[in-house]
């Protein structure tokens, strides 16, 4: 089973950018014990949320022929708490992109507000430096479905992306 | 042309964003690893940053020759042989490699660049 830590998507612009949400719920067990009584969502989930947004955007960029892993946060600035109830907003760029990483940046808004921002760098891993096999095709395409990433995705040309027949 | 003391400023930069150090340490004469604990996966992030800073392309194993010292050829019994410092000293004439022939391990490699010679790195990239 996959983590999932965003809810879906509602932009995405292979190669370029993306928006993804993530609604916050105090149905989340986490939530319950940060803090009692006073519930909001940890920074470092934020980065894992910004981290998926961009994560996914690299990996279709680079057509999923490499494990993108999260390798370094830089710059991660909070400037208020997110609590239950909130709609997360993610929006991802790509700055740079080779075949052995890439940068991103991404910000996280709330209501329209600027809740968090950060440059995320990930390293693109392939078979055979400590990554045995990529990935279940039936299993990440259930992933990518349940991200509306082929209702919304589109190309720089503004053409709906087509669902890959792995 | 930039100074070199511009380019150096430029490239201080890009380290103190790249792995966190504050601006003091980053003297020419610091080691990139020994003294400002880069990692294999922050030289990949140092080589983004200095594009950019400096509109260049950096094509990989040009600034650390990992495919030299990954070499049968170029290695024996964990230490560069005599070829292998040859070939180093072609692909990095920015480098100075005084120390590492001394002892020429290839555990030692990672110490052996220091932020000068990543000056001198962009100094000659930027005059060819």
């Amino acid at each position: 089973m996959r983590w999932f830590w965003i809810d879906r998507f509602d932009e995405f612009v292979r190669g370029k950018h993306a928006t993804a949400v993530k609604n916050v719920s105090l149905a989340e067990e986490h939530m319950h014990d940060h803090f009692p009584g006073a519930a909001l969502m940890p920074n470092s989930l934020i980065v894992e949320g910004m981290a998926q947004t961009a994560g996914l955007l690299v990996a279709d960029a680079i057509e999923f022929n490499r494990r993108v892993v999260l390798a370094k946060v830089a710059g991660a600035e909070f400037h208020f708490d997110a609590v239950p109830g909130d709609t997360i907003r993610f929006e991802a760029s790509i700055l740079d992109l080779k075949p052995a990483g890439s940068l991103c940046k991404v910000t996280s808004t709330v209501g329209g507000k600027l809740q968090g921002e950060a440059e995320l760098f990930f390293a693109h891993l392939e078979p055979g430096e400590g990554v045995p096999k990529l990935f279940e095709p039936d299993e990440l395409l259930q992933w990518l479905d349940h991200m509306h990433i082929y209702d919304v995705g589109r190309d720089e040309a503004g053409r709906p992306l087509a669902r890959p027949d792995w | 042309m930039p100074s070199r003391d511009e380019i150096f400023e430029k490239v201080k930069a890009a380290l103190v964003d790249a792995l966190g150090v504050d601006d003091d340490e980053v003297s020419p004469e610091a080691t990139m690893v020994g003294d400002l604990g880069a990692e294999s996966i922050d030289f990949l992030d140092i080589v983004f940053r200095l594009e950019k800073a400096f509109g260049i392309k950096i094509p990989r194993g040009e600034l650390f020759p990992e495919d030299v010292l990954s070499s049968s050829e170029y290695v024996t019994n964990g230490k560069v042989n005599a070829a292998g410092i040859a070939a180093l000293k072609v692909r990095m004439p920015f480098a100075d490699l005084t120390k590492f022939e001394a002892n020429p391990s290839v555990q030692n490699f990672a110490n052996t660049l220091t932020v000068e010679d990543m000056v001198r790195y962009v100094q000659g990239k930027l005059a060819s």
